[in-house]
């Protein structure tokens, strides 16, 4: 095994100095696009980044200057899909921040650099976004061809499967931290195309069998009017049969959100919702469908029958909590509030798995060389500690990582899925899922 | 298992006078850290019960004794500090410094300094623990962890959790002589006492490399597998060797066992029993029994080393983490007097 004999620098020394010169660069000249771009040391502190208001120009950190020349540099490409769009969730608590997704790519640049110092290999994270996929995909692959082989996306389903066409051929791998849904696993997936984000199907099976272990297992389910709310409801629907819980009703929650706030609110809410839940047959749960969180924020303590709220309110399925201190997490949680300036949410850690996924291999195989790492990240020996507790690996079948799920409240996780009795032949944690004799992904098999 | 530990319970008087066959054994007092409870349990180690338990700081975790035995030396994590009993009389005495969250701490074989490794600052800190003062501070990976000493006091091997390495500090001057790249989540760094090798657990990867010191090379890994387990629920994380270092001990956490391995051929040679998430293992200092602290089933489990078989469970605090025998026999006043 080769080994850094070199004199170290001590970890103080190594950071970047707080205030490093920022040099502006347009890659886009389309400003109503609100395209740009960085090429960022990820030692450098946040406060870069998020300085800028939207549609502002790029800044440029220069870190390269510092490593010397036997160090190896890898650099990694996030790909952000703006949707200013979309509507924020109910609770203030919950608004995404600016960095959301990104700031845990950036703790896990941090992270593999630690180790890196000690390997001579440094790791960067260059970064595009837009609200425009096609323009996020035409850049993504000229820097692909420019040699660029990690692409880590925050990206809805169909750009990112269109980006892994747009690459196809190429030695890039594509890593989705934000798309739950099934068919980019499934039937639609695509060879060149990891996900660290949790799939619905999982997020419901971990929610599911929590609910088989507490034998609630007759549901009502309230389902938003988006077809995201619907996606999930199908995926509770499956799990339901799955793990022998009953749908005794379903109703639909046709709402038009409107405005998030306003000054009033709660009178009309407090009478809307028990009307909404009146006359409903013997349950022991109600589900809510809303991945948006426009409503379902609003049934917890307001439905006709006193019965808990789970789904995607109350007691929800997530890959990540900003409460969670298990497994080692605290350390791990300060890193990033050290970093970022605020909490821990699902798709920053979904983005830290993939940068880490990325820095593992290298440390690894001692290597920055992308085709060899692609290969060895597909291998069955490639595996990634993550605090959760045992080693994550991806599923061989659809670059599925496979991981534990918590359940927790707004507050705190409330438990850990897979539940224990729920047995498998290799490895419980592909009772979260769809499993390999169920997949119809093809792209994979050689 | 509970059947087991049932049964082991019932025998275990029986047992005890037939494992340490050979003299009259000594009592010594034996020393669990409870990290949720935030206490150290005092263990007869004759009469295999608690005879006393201590009030500490929040969350002691790594615990060890002074090398005169006088002093138990304690993390007190959620205090960032450390905390120092009176090992007879089991009197606070006083708090040492560390940076923050403080886990493991080993002593110089000298008896001073001590270091501690910060799991939140990515730090170990040199500590006087005469003077109680800080004397250096050296820099390591991510969420340093374990720490071992080499026998002749030269070398210093820190293993930090997300870096993945087993890093070799001297002593003198602090320098990093070398960094060993070993499985995910190193947890604990143990020598040989006759300095010939260093092991590295990994609690996620699963292994238990063992690295040379002299040139910091790759000797063997040891690798694990027991019928009804998954792989990954097999976590190594504390090792100890027997007297003659022929044997070594290996706590698998989840995997509810320890694993006892030929040291000279790392073959393992059997998976002992115990209770619910093992983390760290401690001898007597006769070398005749060993205790392991079980971090989710609140007990601690006795195994007879010459016959490698558990013979009693003992209740503890919550969450018992780390686990010492104090150096010198209780004096029969005491015995069970402090209760």
């Amino acid at each position: 095994m080769p080994q850094a004999t070199s004199p170290v620098p001590p970890a103080r020394m190594v950071r970047a100095p707080r205030k490093a010169p920022l040099h502006p660069r347009r890659v886009f000249g389309h400003k109503s696009l609100g395209l740009f771009a960085l090429v960022a040391s990820l030692l450098a502190p946040a406060a870069v980044w998020a300085g800028g208001p939207p549609g502002v120009a790029p800044a440029e950190t220069a870190p390269a200057a510092e490593a010397p020349a036997d160090v190896k540099t890898l650099t990694m490409l996030m790909v952000r899909q703006l949707r200013p769009d979309r509507l924020p969730p109910l609770s203030l608590l919950d608004l995404p921040p600016k960095d959301d997704g990104l700031a845990g790519a950036r703790l896990a640049i941090d992270d593999n650099n630690t180790t890196g110092r000690f390997l001579k290999q440094n790791f960067t994270l260059e970064l595009i976004e837009s609200e425009d996929p096609a323009d996020l995909i035409a850049e993504t692959k000229k820097r692909v061809e420019g040699g660029l082989g990690f692409i880590i996306t925050d990206l809805d389903a169909k750009p990112t499967i269109d980006l892994a066409d747009a690459l196809k051929g190429l030695d890039a791998v594509i890593f989705n931290t934000s798309a739950p849904d099934e068919n980019i696993r499934e039937e639609d997936c695509r060879a060149n195309l990891k996900h660290t984000a949790p799939s619905r199907a999982m997020l419901s099976d971990a929610l599911s069998q929590y609910l088989a272990w507490k034998r609630w297992g007759n549901w009502v389910l309230v389902t938003g009017p988006t077809p995201e709310d619907k996606a999930f409801a199908e995926a509770l629907r499956r799990s339901a049969q799955r793990f022998g819980m009953k749908i005794v009703e379903e109703r639909e929650f046709k709402y038009d959100p409107g405005s998030r706030r306003s000054d009033g609110g709660f009178e009309q809410i407090q009478q809307q919702i028990p009307t909404f839940t009146q006359k409903l047959p013997a349950h022991d749960v109600l589900v809510v469908s809303d991945e948006g969180e426009l409503f379902g924020e609003y049934f917890p303590y307001r439905t006709w029958d006193a019965k808990p709220v789970v789904g995607t309110a109350g007691l929800f399925p997530t890959s990540w909590h900003p409460a969670i201190e298990l497994w080692g997490g605290t350390q791990f949680q300060n890193r990033f509030q050290r970093l970022a300036n605020r909490t821990m949410r699902p798709l920053d850690y979904n983005a830290w798995i993939a940068v880490r996924s990325i820095g593992e291999a290298a440390t690894r195989k001692q290597s920055v060389d992308r085709k060899a790492l692609i290969e060895y990240m597909l291998s069955p020996e490639f595996e990634i500690a993550a605090f959760k507790g045992r080693r994550l690996t991806y599923r061989a079948w659809n670059g599925q990582l496979r991981q534990p799920l918590v359940l927790a409240t707004g507050k705190m996780h409330v438990t850990v899925s897979p539940q224990p009795g729920f047995l498998h032949q290799f490895t419980e944690l592909d009772t979260l899922g769809i499993d390999r004799p169920e997949t119809k992904c093809r792209a994979y098999q050689k | 298992m509970t059947l087991l530990k049932h049964t082991a319970a019932v025998a275990a008087l029986s047992l005890t006078s037939l494992a340490l066959g050979s003299g009259p054994a000594a009592a010594y007092k034996v020393f669990i850290s409870n990290e949720k409870e935030n206490t150290i349990t005092v263990i007869d180690s004759e009469k295999l019960e608690v005879v006393h338990t201590i009030k500490t700081g929040n969350r002691p975790r790594g615990i060890i004794l002074s090398k005169d035995g006088k002093w138990v030396i304690v993390c007190t994590s959620d205090d960032n500090r450390m905390q120092v009993y009176d090992a007879e009389t089991f009197k606070y005495v006083k708090d040492l410094p560390s940076g923050p969250d403080p886990e493991l701490p080993i002593l110089h074989t000298s008896g001073n300094p001590l270091y501690v490794s910060n799991e939140d600052d990515n730090l170990v800190t040199v500590v006087d623990i005469q003077k109680g003062t800080i004397i250096t501070d050296v820099p390591v990976g991510v969420e340093p962890e374990g720490m071992g000493m080499s026998p002749d006091g030269t070398m210093l091997v820190n293993t930090s959790e997300t870096t993945n390495m087993a890093h070799f500090i001297s002593t003198d001057g602090y320098k990093n002589i070398d960094n060993v790249l070993v499985d995910s989540r190193p947890r604990v760094a143990e020598f040989k006492s006759d300095g010939s090798e260093v092991w590295v657990s990994a609690e996620i990867g699963g292994t238990v490399t063992v690295i040379d010191p002299k040139d910091r090379k790759i000797k063997g890994k040891i690798t694990f597998e027991i019928q009804g387990i998954t792989k990954d629920a097999i976590q190594p994380v504390g090792v100890r060797f027997t007297q003659d270092n022929s044997k070594a001990f290996v706590a698998l956490g989840p995997a509810n066992r320890v694993a006892v391995i030929d040291a000279k051929t790392y073959k393992v040679e059997k998976y002992i029993l115990v209770g619910q998430r093992v983390w760290n293992l401690g001898f007597t200092p006769d070398y005749k029994l060993l205790f392991t602290t079980n971090g989710t089933s609140n007990d601690v489990t006795v195994i007879d080393v010459a016959s490698e078989k558990p013979i009693k469970s003992i209740k503890t605090g919550r969450y018992p983490w780390g686990v010492v025998s104090g150096l010198t026999p209780m004096k029969a006043a005491e015995n069970g007097a402090a209760k």
